[in-house]
């Protein structure tokens, strides 16, 4: 039987699935910021490519991510976007600057120079890890805003959400939410490693990869315990629904509670964690070794679903509000109606061709890796 | 009120110079994927290098266009959020469905499919890779599709009705948004326009080739393919335009008045070819409308109505609330100043609504929603205290309308006459050896853009005030952010969109020139 109920979980695992994707596809974020880790242009060339091929990907899930948030939580949507202002426009501009990089860099009359356009791709690489981080962590910290629909019909001031007046950039001056924006910078950046050494027929790059990947790796890791600390000691809001009203109580460790309560969240969180592990051991280890990103890559996509399930699941808010508890978001509050979640899960069963199509042409774009001949030879590179 | 009314001015700029900058690369986008489709089609059938060399050639144009019109883009999905939260919640219910699925059915298509375009010459089949060029084509279309969905339901809200429970309009007939008449034509004007831009754009190019005498051949073939889906394109964007102008007049009569500055419509309404403003005529004075104007007897009641002795209303009488039925009898709607009354109704309707809940008292709630529902046609005009601020600005809208037709009708009889020189031989010299004629299709290029960009001025501005007709003026929609905030940020894009213009079109330019000097017609992979 579809309920409401069941509609809105569907639409917040789905948003798990999208958001794990993108965290996935960041290591062209990643690697933009290696850039100049390799000093022969032939070289650097290569990595640009590699990269280069799959940029739309990143930066067309990051749309549809929006798109997807926007259709099935629209409050959520409104509040974040419009408080956190500061914030996501630096997350947009940094995505501005890399859409025509690529493609301007090399070309002739580009204005800027090679350099300017490099220097975009690294400050997209920044700016989109640790600031996507940033935005993620309030899912867990809270965000300073209230929300009052009635405000609507105030002629003089009709704005429903209200945010502090830093908007959002308090929320980057945060160290909790800072400490998940690195976790991802340097996510990024060993997935890119991890990409290089299996796109790329280079023995120097995969070399250096390999090498890059012991920092990169280990200060991922350290990190990401840090987060998790912080995050299984952190309370959360438990929403209560009485007579159709939902309300919000602080309860300590609830995100140790909902990964207690749902073993397959944590089974999922367990598995992906070992994967990324082995991932980067081996590689860093195994110069020739070079499937270590599908392993990190579903690694990463089974850890940040299961970070979003205990976000969403389990009656918990999952855009705390940290000046009134009871204007905090949940999928239960935030959500579209049950005739527009209906309507777009039916437009949801296009997914698994848009995935095969997608795979399809991965494949075949990717199954010779790059080679220093072919970037000698190609009419068509970055 | 003084710092609302900048923060939506201010916000308002913000949109409008990312959708104007958005709209410079989107309808190249739009066309010369499908010119680019037809030519590598006519390689794929006949192998002829030839062909591939002149695919590529406009493939790379398309790329460095499209690279600019992606950057543009994605801000202005985000900004529905950043800057027009009060929309994204009110009727997000409805708004966002046709974002997501844009996204998913066509953002990523094209997305993919683009990069085997590029980079798969090598790489995959000659099969797959034709396939992929029409896949990028599709998806472009596709994407403008549920965009165009997106806003002809703002100009046009149906489909949808309100829940006070949750303050907010929600969906209740999806195929209602996207069969809805406005949808159709807005859908069928914006694509084919593009082609039509497009079309003029591989003319004048190809034109500067021929002026310069270089890749005359490659040229001429260009001009073959680019007039016949510019000319395509113009005649149906020509057609939708005229079926646009029949179904404002039912939806948005007051757009329509604006776009034709007519304050008292008759019968058998003349419509002005051309036309200066007078700046001192109002809705509430007797000064003489235009200044100057050249007019068609009838042409407005034919354009609106199809029919030559219909009524048009005038701003004056839709505020007055006067219109006239296809008898002569005078037919009252409902004036503007009751309008805002029975607007107002509706929001103390709500208001009850919400105190009553809080109280858990469902008799008074059920009370109350009847009013709502009663008054909630008018609800968006309970935002206004007087008629004036319910009028689009008039001068904008008018002569944006006029140039975009002007234009229009020009790139109409510049294609025939392209077409023409094409295919009479006693002609076809004005095209490779006539300097003015080569000049005059260069000088086309910017005629279309700005009769591109002019349609879109007419359909924005001449909605205002409303975000969603009748529902919620833009002032509602807003974010609550200083306005200082906005002025930073569009300072900010408004440098940057220029700068990276600047880049893309002196790469253009170089890419053209240096390619030029070599024999397009012999490629390398």
């Amino acid at each position: 039987m579809i309920t409401y109920n069941f509609l809105q979980t569907y639409w917040w695992f789905l948003i798990s699935v999208l958001g794990a994707i993108l965290v996935f596809l960041l290591f062209v974020q990643g690697g933009q910021t290696l850039l100049s880790m390799e000093k022969n242009d032939i070289r650097r060339s290569m990595l640009i490519n590699a990269i280069g091929r799959k940029w739309e990907l990143t930066f067309t899930t990051l749309v549809v991510f929006g798109g997807a948030f926007f259709a099935s939580f629209p409050l959520f949507y409104s509040t974040s976007f419009g408080g956190a202002y500061w914030l996501w426009m630096l997350i947009l501009i940094g995505f501005v600057l890399q859409a025509v990089s690529y493609e301007y860099r090399k070309k002739k009359g580009n204005i800027y120079g090679k350099n300017t356009y490099d220097t975009f791709l690294a400050i997209n690489g920044i700016l989109a890890t640790v600031l996507l981080g940033v935005a993620v962590a309030m899912f867990f910290f809270g965000a300073e805003f209230t929300i009052n629909k009635t405000n609507i019909i105030d002629t003089k001031s009709p704005v429903i959400s209200s945010w502090v007046s830093t908007h959002g950039l308090e929320a980057i001056c945060n160290r909790k939410n800072l400490l998940l924006g690195f976790t991802v910078l340097f996510l990024a950046r060993t997935q890119a490693l991890l990409y290089f050494k299996n796109a790329i027929d280079d023995d120097a790059i995969r070399e250096r990869s390999s090498k890059s990947l012991i920092f990169n790796g280990g200060f991922f890791v350290l990190s990401f315990l840090g987060f998790v600390g912080l995050l299984l000691t952190s309370e959360g809001y438990e929403s209560t629904i009485i007579d159709g009203v939902e309300t919000f109580t602080a309860t300590p460790y609830k995100y140790l509670h909902n990964f207690i309560d749902m073993w397959w969240a944590a089974a999922a969180f367990i598995v992906g964690v070992i994967l990324v592990l082995y991932a980067i051991i081996r590689s860093a280890f195994s110069k020739y070794y070079t499937k270590g990103i599908w392993f990190s890559g579903i690694g990463t996509m089974l850890v940040v679903m299961s970070l979003f399930w205990i976000a969403g699941y389990n009656n918990t808010a999952y855009y705390p509000s940290l000046l009134d508890p009871d204007s905090s978001l949940s999928i239960r509050n935030s959500s579209s109606s049950e005739f527009t979640l209906t309507v777009m899960s039916c437009v949801s069963l296009i997914i698994p061709f848009v995935a095969a199509y997608i795979i399809y042409s991965w494949r075949a774009l990717s199954k010779k890796p790059i080679t220093v001949k072919e970037m000698e030879e190609s009419s068509h590179k970055y | 009120m003084n710092e609302l009314t900048s923060l939506v001015d201010w916000s308002r700029a913000q949109f409008a110079l990312t959708a104007a900058y958005h709209w410079l690369f989107v309808p190249l986008t739009l066309g010369l994927s499908v010119i680019v489709a037809v030519m590598e089609t006519i390689y794929y059938r006949t192998r002829d290098k030839k062909w591939l060399g002149t695919t590529k050639f406009w493939m790379t144009l398309f790329a460095i266009n499209f690279a600019i019109g992606v950057a543009t883009g994605i801000i202005l999905e985000f900004e529905f959020g950043t800057n027009w939260s009060n929309y994204s919640w009110f009727v997000g219910d409805i708004f966002g469905a046709p974002l997501a699925i844009e996204g998913l059915l066509a953002f990523f298509m094209e997305s993919t499919f683009f990069a085997v375009m590029f980079f798969g010459w090598e790489k995959v089949s000659p099969r797959f890779h034709l396939t992929s060029t029409w896949l990028t084509a599709a998806g472009a279309s596709i994407s403008a599709l549920w965009i165009l969905i997106a806003n002809s339901w703002m100009q046009y809200p149906v489909g949808m009705e309100f829940d006070p429970a949750q303050m907010r309009n929600v969906m209740n007939d999806f195929w209602a948004l996207v069969l809805s008449p406005v949808a159709i034509n807005k859908i069928i004007h914006s694509v084919f326009s593009g082609w039509a831009l497009a079309g003029v754009f591989v003319v004048g190019v190809s034109s500067w080739l021929l002026l310069k005498r270089r890749n005359v051949e490659m040229a001429l073939r260009s001009i073959r393919v680019g007039a016949w889906v510019g000319f395509a394109g113009i005649l149906i964007t020509v057609f939708s335009g005229d079926g646009s102008a029949k179904v404002v007049s039912k939806v948005q009569p007051m757009k329509l008045a604006a776009m034709e500055g007519l304050y008292h419509g008759e019968q058998g309404q003349s419509i002005a070819a051309f036309g200066i403003l007078n700046p001192a005529k109002t809705h509430d004075n007797d000064e003489p409308p235009f200044l100057f104007d050249i007019s068609i007897p009838k042409g407005l009641s034919f354009l609106a109505e199809g029919d030559l002795n219909a009524f048009v209303p005038g701003i004056s009488d839709i505020i007055n609330g006067v219109k006239v039925s296809s008898e002569g009898d005078t037919l009252n709607t409902v004036p503007y100043a009751e309008r805002i009354a029975i607007g107002k109704e509706a929001h103390k309707a709500l208001k009850q609504y919400d105190d009553a809940k809080k109280a858990g008292d469902t008799a008074a709630m059920n009370k109350a929603n009847m009013a709502l529902q009663k008054n909630f046609k008018y609800f968006g005009y309970g935002y206004f205290d007087t008629p004036e601020e319910a009028i689009p600005n008039v001068p904008i809208t008018f002569y944006a309308f006029h140039i975009m037709v002007i234009f229009g009708s020009y790139i109409l009889l510049f294609f025939v006459i392209v077409l023409l020189c094409l295919y009479k031989k006693s002609l076809t010299k004005l095209l490779t050896d006539s300097k003015p004629v080569q000049y005059l299709a260069i000088l086309s290029i910017p005629v279309v853009w700005i009769c591109s960009e002019a349609g879109w001025v007419v359909a924005e501005v001449g909605r205002q005030p409303w975000v969603i007709e009748g529902l919620m003026p833009t002032r509602a929609a807003i974010s609550d952010i200083p306005t200082t905030s906005v002025i930073i940020t569009f300072s900010i894009f408004a440098a940057v969109f220029t700068g990276l213009l600047a880049a893309e079109l002196n790469i253009l330019f170089k890419f053209i020139s240096k390619k030029s000097k070599e024999n397009i017609d012999n490629p390398t992979i």
